[in-house]
């Protein structure tokens, strides 16, 4: 399954990077969404992937009995999902505005600042 | 010391405040400063004569091992009263000069910071100090030089002479970084202490000579770095007569002297400097013959002279030596006295140019006895200290360590040639008849007559009684740099002998030469086309090259595309991770360790493989942002797979809220946008599919390394016991990192005002773009 995540993670890359690439805003968003994702799951899938053990201490324990999925990482990529949902929200309603001030979606007609146009 | 050195710096600083009161009347009170430091100086003779050095030291940053040290001995001693003495002839001048000049005050200030950095410059034991004068000495040249700032040509050459003399700075500050480095210290006495021969046998000896070279060859105008001194002639005629030919350029000699008991002696150092004096007294004193401008003559000829200098003191020889000192003492005061005469009939005629000034003895008659005297001084005639320098020279020149011959043969063509300068600017403005068009010229007012004279009396004083000078300046001199000073004994008469006769060569074929050769227009444009291969225009055509190939640089990286800049940043990734990962190419996965694959994972990968190529190309906006929701959901999938409720649930949300916003934002924008052709997408489909590969490599490699479970272990292990949470991932982000927790909360809280800010935002009718 490792392989297949890798490949997954590489083609999340891929895709991202594609998009940041095209000329549309929200192709450039949905491009930094993308590389986000495939961020995640690199981080989740180098801190070693464990089936069905989440660290969470048993009922009547005080310390682990069995081995559990190291929580570093899980701590890490939560963070960067609240985060990055933070930088995509403002994207977006950027974009909207944007939109509305300059009536178009294209990076290129948006090069000019307002003296210039 | 240190307050005499200071001195300069207050004065310039109360110029700021009190510049009215020297602007006007009292301008001429202002050479008190540098009178009173002659005295100041003059009063250390006897000490000097007695071989004696005075020290003063101060403590600036002890932790570097730099302080404020400085020493008089009998090199600093000349220079100083060569910098006040002309100072103070230069100060009374202006005064009439630039005669309620608006700017007088600005002009005062420049001249007494130079003269105050000068000081320090020849005083500092200190080699990181004796760097901060020098390049102090720069700074103030740059603003003297660039002066008369309304004309373009003046501001040119200013930045000229900083740029050049700026690079000769670096090499100084490199230059005795590496010094400090062989000795291990930076004061010069400290240096002079130790066995040569340890110096001379490092092995970054060389690199401090070049550097050192680098530096004085800049700052004294020698080939190929002389053509901003012709360009600095630009500024006011004080300051042509100050700095660019007395004093200032004069630094890199002395930094030569100061070095040659420290560094000297060696072969490199030796044949660099006879062979760069050569070329560039030669070079330039031939160049001297095509100019009509005065001053552009005296440039020329100063250049030159430098040139002799350097050359001089390459030899490395007691004669040279002696020969060397006289002949700072002979230039300073025939070339000063020329600029300063030149600088008179610039202002009383308005003219500089040589083909039309003639006949001016008969209106300017004190102005012309003084010239005239710098004149047969320049050109080596009897009884002035001039014959004594150039009989010292020839002496010298005669017993030199290498190809003596061919050396004496170039030394008494630049004679001849200097002769011809000299002449030229001392004495062809004064014969002939007098023009109509200057019948009118009045003679100018003492204070700008009496300088030149008092110097040119001095060239005839010292030539009659040269053992003023010998003992006072002379000796200590040549002693501090090494020779044997109880050997020299100056005369004006040094009997019938070879240098007698090529002496007698020279001031003949040079008067024919001047007789012959009249300096016209027609030569100097002649000449003026050869420019194009000069020193100057190769770097002029260097900057502008310089200038173009960095603009486009710009253009091509930096040209405002955001696409263009992700493009180079990922391709020089590629290159660069790609081109390690080559040399290791090895994958050693274990893959019985690896989990197995099962069948509704498979199910997953596939559905997110197919979302992903769904969002990246499908034409339809809403169906790329609900497959990029599938994308999300199906790694939410794998977080429950592999342990990770707590990632599992807020990806879920997160996922969720992203594709409500963009579904509320979408129906107001305008049809999805496919503008790029098909090349444009092959080439990024390309690099972005390298890139993926490459992520894609390097996970499987890392995964093939060991991992370290430490800190989680940590976190395992007391989340109950000391946090007492029991979910760990729970328990790290509000206890273990809470504080971090709090922080990303305050820039969710930033992003969200941020977002309402913008949806509340009211937008006018003028903020649109029609």
């Amino acid at each position: 399954m490792e392989i297949l995540l890798a490949i997954l993670v590489g083609l999340l890359y891929a895709s991202g990077i594609y998009m940041i690439l095209r000329r549309s805003l929200v192709k450039l968003i949905i491009g930094i969404i993308l590389l986000g994702n495939g961020a995640n799951l690199l981080i989740f899938l180098l801190g070693r992937i464990t089936k069905g053990l989440p660290p969470i201490i048993p009922e009547n324990s005080k310390v682990f009995l069995e081995a559990y999925a190291d929580p570093v990482p899980q701590a890490l990529i939560l963070t960067a999902i609240v985060i990055s949902f933070g930088l995509q929200s403002f994207a977006i309603i950027l974009v909207k505005r944007a939109h509305k001030v300059v009536r178009t979606d294209d990076l290129d007609e948006m090069n000019a600042t307002d003296e210039d146009s | 010391m240190i307050s005499a050195i200071l001195l300069g710096f207050l004065f310039a600083l109360l110029l700021v405040f009190a510049g009215k009161f020297f602007k006007g009347k009292f301008a001429v009170l202002s050479s008190l400063i540098p009178l009173g430091l002659f005295l100041y100086f003059l009063q250390f003779i006897p000490e000097i004569m007695e071989g004696k050095v005075v020290k003063e030291s101060y403590n600036w940053v002890p932790s570097f091992g730099v302080n404020l040290g400085f020493t008089l001995d009998g090199l600093s001693l000349l220079f100083c009263l060569m910098i006040t003495g002309i100072g103070f002839l230069v100060f009374a001048y202006t005064s009439a000069y630039l005669h309620h000049h608006k700017y007088l005050d600005r002009f005062y200030g420049y001249l007494s910071v130079f003269m105050a950095a000068m000081l320090g410059l020849v005083l500092s034991d200190n080699v990181i100090s004796l760097f901060t004068f020098w390049e102090l000495t720069s700074i103030s040249s740059f603003f003297l030089i660039g002066f008369n700032n309304t004309q373009e040509a003046s501001r040119k050459s200013a930045l000229t002479a900083l740029g050049i003399t700026g690079l000769g700075g670096m090499f100084l500050l490199a230059g005795v970084v590496v010094l400090g480095n062989i000795t291990g210290t930076f004061s010069i006495a400290e240096m002079l202490n130790m066995s040569p021969e340890l110096i001379k046998g490092n092995e970054y000896y060389t690199l401090a000579v070049i550097m050192l070279f680098g530096a004085a060859f800049t700052k004294s105008a020698q080939f190929p770095f002389h053509f901003w001194l012709p360009g600095a002639m630009k500024a006011p005629t004080p300051v042509s007569t100050y700095l660019h030919s007395a004093t200032m350029v004069k630094a890199g000699i002395y930094l030569v002297m100061r070095f040659t008991p420290i560094l000297g002696g060696e072969e490199i150092w030796n044949t660099t400097l006879i062979v760069v004096g050569a070329v560039t007294m030669l070079y330039s004193a031939v160049h001297s013959l095509f100019r009509t401008d005065l001053k552009g003559v005296l440039a020329y000829s100063t250049i030159s002279a430098l040139g002799i200098l350097m050359f001089l003191i390459g030899m490395g020889t007691t004669e040279s030596f002696t020969a060397a000192a006289v002949f700072i003492i002979v230039h300073a005061l025939y070339k000063a006295t020329l600029f300063l005469t030149t600088g008179i009939i610039d202002h009383q005629t308005g003219t500089r140019d040589v083909t039309v000034l003639s006949g001016l003895r008969k209106v300017l008659m004190p102005v012309g006895i003084a010239a005239i005297i710098a004149a047969i001084s320049s050109a080596g005639i009897p009884p002035t200290v001039g014959f004594l320098g150039k009989e010292l020279t020839y002496e010298a020149t005669m017993h030199a360590p290498i190809i003596a011959t061919v050396l004496l043969v170039g030394i008494v063509i630049t004679k001849m040639l200097l002769l011809w300068a000299g002449f030229v600017a001392g004495i062809k403005p004064f014969q002939g008849n007098l023009p109509d068009s200057l019948k009118d010229t009045k003679m100018p007012g003492p204070l700008m007559w009496v300088p030149p004279v008092i110097l040119a009396v001095l060239s005839l004083v010292f030539g009659i009684m040269p053992f003023i000078i010998e003992g006072s300046l002379i000796k200590p001199v040549v002693a501090t740099l090494g020779g044997e000073s109880g050997e020299i004994h100056l005369a004006l008469w040094h009997g019938f002998n070879t240098v007698f006769i090529l002496s007698l060569v020279t001031i003949t074929i040079g008067t024919i030469l001047y007789f012959v050769l009249k300096p016209s227009a027609k030569l100097e444009t002649a000449v003026g086309k050869l420019e194009f291969a000069s020193p100057k225009s190769l770097m002029e055509k260097f900057n502008t090259g310089f200038t173009y190939v960095s603009s486009f640089w710009t253009r091509v990286f930096q040209n405002g595309y955001l696409r263009n800049y992700v493009f180079i940043i990922i391709f020089f990734l590629i290159g660069m991770v790609g081109y390690s990962m080559l040399g290791n190419t090895e994958f050693n996965i274990d893959t019985s360790e690896l989990s197995n694959v099962s069948f509704y994972e498979l199910v997953v990968f596939i559905i997110m493989c197919i979302a992903i190529l769904f969002t990246v190309f499908t034409g339809s906006r809403l169906s790329a942002v609900v497959a990029m929701g599938v994308v999300g959901l199906t790694i939410c999938l794998v977080f429950v797979f592999y342990s990770a409720p707590d990632l599992a649930m807020t990806q879920f949300s997160i996922d969720t809220l992203t594709v409500i916003l963009f579904v509320l934002v979408l129906y107001r924008l305008p049809r999805y946008l496919k503008i790029q052709d098909h090349k444009m997408r092959i080439r990024d489909g390309i690099l972005s599919l390298l890139f993926g590969g490459m992520i894609a490599a390097l996970a499987l490699k890392v995964l093939s390394e060991p991992v370290n479970t430490e800190i989680g272990d940590f976190y395992a292990k007391n989340s109950y016991i000391m946090a007492h949470g029991k979910n760990v991932v729970n328990v790290i982000l509000v206890d273990f990192r809470g504080a971090d927790t709090m922080i990303e909360i305050s820039v969710l809280t930033i992003a969200a005002i941020g977002v309402f800010g913008l949806l509340k935002l009211r937008l006018k009718r003028t903020d649109r773009v029609q």
